[in-house]
């Protein structure tokens, strides 16, 4: 190994277990300030050991109340767990408000926890454009198991199908023609299906009626999607619940489908970030352009069609690259 | 990029400290500062001195507003203020509505509470002390 560069000192404090440097350090990822760059590099290699789990399903499903159950189930066999909750934020003012935290009952002692809530700040799919980010952060910082609980608009998000590992789709009894509204992708990402307030009637049918769904839909791999019933309320099938997310992340490991997916997953990352800075940087110049209004110009006096006109500020930018 | 103060959004958490069992006003409250583009982490009822101070710190907020009613401010604001100071938060600045009689509100403002509304205050006075008093990003 060659010698490692000095770590930036927010990335020694964050591996120190310092919350609060971890906590500005979030922050600076969501206001996508470059400066934390450098302490994000550092702090790469520490993560990729924590088991990052989705929860998904649609509003007041009771996903905060589960991870409310879960984070008491996993302290007491002294997993250390990161939860992020993620909001959407208002398409009018860019404001939201948080309230994931609302159904959180913890010691606040209790350092084997950190909970952050995330505005989606206009990123589409249930999730902010830095979640991933976030989360690398938690699983750096040391903690054994991620929690993500998506906004939960109304529809099923399945963005974070491409952060966690092991993605539960939360449902209620009484689903019946919801389910079939719910949006394509549903399926493929649900690793589990967990039927919520199963202390109200109906609960044994909608769990039924999952299982059969479920074993009719192909997936790309070889995992049976599980059903679980609980109740987040009175704390019944946590356990099972938790059992069936072991149950799948050793499926992904014995299979080796978890190598591939990350694969999948860096190579996605590095795709998106590659085609974030093109096009800000190509975007960026174009907008300085006197180019651009004249093109604007032929277009408005239909002298131009807006496609010719895509074309010739295309070709124009290739021709700029040599000098 | 967003490296200068303001162009992130100010962050805001709203709690309600104390026993009393309505958060209509805090609720009231959360909305109109989301409607002034801040991102409002709402704990909550029945928030302690420890989980608000813990909330505020992981959640890395820029101002703290806290709702009471039940006339126990006197115990639970001070609380709050030392823990945050205990903790190296001391320059996360603290708001207050409920009712709060003018004697005790000169003492928690000597304190460091840097802003009180009573029932009277309008949306629009708290939005912008909100906005003023909340610590500018470094
Ligand atoms: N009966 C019953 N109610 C539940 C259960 N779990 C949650 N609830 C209730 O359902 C409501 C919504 O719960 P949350 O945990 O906030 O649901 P959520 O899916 O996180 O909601 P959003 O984040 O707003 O989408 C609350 O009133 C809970 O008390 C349960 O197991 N049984
Ligand atoms: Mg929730």
């Amino acid at each position: 190994m060659t010698a490692a560069p000095r770590m930036p000192a927010a990335a020694r404090a964050v591996r120190a277990g310092d919350r609060r440097a971890l906590a500005r350090l979030i922050s600076q990822v969501e206001n996508r300030d470059r400066s934390a760059e450098p302490t994000l590099r550092a702090l790469y290699p520490f993560a990729g050991h924590a088991t990052i789990v989705g929860l998904t399903g649609p509003l007041g499903v009771g996903k905060s109340s589960l991870v409310n159950a879960l984070l008491r189930h996993l302290r007491a066999q002294d997993h250390t767990v990161g939860v992020i909750g993620v909001d959407p934020s208002s398409p009018f003012s860019g404001g939201s408000v948080l309230g994931d935290r609302i159904r959180i009952d913890r010691d606040p002692a209790d350092s084997g926890i950190f909970f952050r809530s995330m505005a989606s700040r206009g990123h589409a799919g249930g999730l902010a454009a830095s979640t991933r980010e976030v989360t690398r952060l938690l699983d750096a910082f040391g903690m054994d198991v991620v929690l993500v609980e998506t906004a939960g608009s109304g529809q099923v998000d399945v963005e974070v199908g491409r952060v966690a590992s092991t993605n539960v789709v939360v449902l209620v009894p009484h689903l019946g023609d919801e389910v079939q509204s719910l949006k394509a992708g549903l399926f493929e990402i649900a690793d589990i299906f967990c039927v919520n307030k199963a202390d109200l009637p109906g609960a044994d049918g909608a769990a039924r009626y999952l299982s059969e769904l479920a074993g009719l839909t192909p997936r790309s791999d070889a995992w049976r999607p599980k059903v679980v019933q609980a109740s987040a309320v009175n704390g019944t099938g946590i356990e099972a619940l938790w059992s069936a997310v072991e149950a799948h992340e050793s499926y992904l490991k014995t299979s080796g489908q978890d190598r591939a997916l990350l694969r999948e997953r860096i190579r996605d990352e590095v795709l998106d970030l590659y085609r974030d800075r093109l096009l800000t940087e190509a975007t960026d110049r174009l907008e300085r352009s006197p180019e651009l209004d004249a093109l604007v110009t032929a277009v408005e006096e239909r002298s131009l069609d807006p496609r010719s006109a895509a074309e010739r500020l295309y070709r124009g930018r290739s021709a700029g690259r040599g000098g | 990029m967003a490296r200068e103060s303001r162009t992130s959004p100010i962050r805001v958490l709203i709690a309600k400290p104390g026993l009393d069992g309505h958060d209509r006003g805090a609720k009231v409250v959360a909305r109109a500062l989301r409607d002034a583009g801040m991102e409002v982490i709402y704990a909550g009822l029945r928030q302690t001195p420890e989980d608000i101070v813990e909330s505020a710190l992981e959640e890395d907020v820029d101002l703290i507003g806290l709702s009471i009613l039940s006339g126990a401010h006197m115990v639970l604001f001070p609380r709050v203020l030392a823990l945050l100071k205990k903790r190296k938060a001391g320059r996360v600045p603290v708001f207050a509505g409920g009712i709060i009689p003018d004697e005790d509100a000169r003492r928690l403002r000597r304190l460091g509470v840097k802003a009180i509304f009573g029932p009277g205050a309008t949306l629009e006075e708290i939005v912008r002390t909100a906005r003023s008093i909340a610590r500018p990003r470094p």
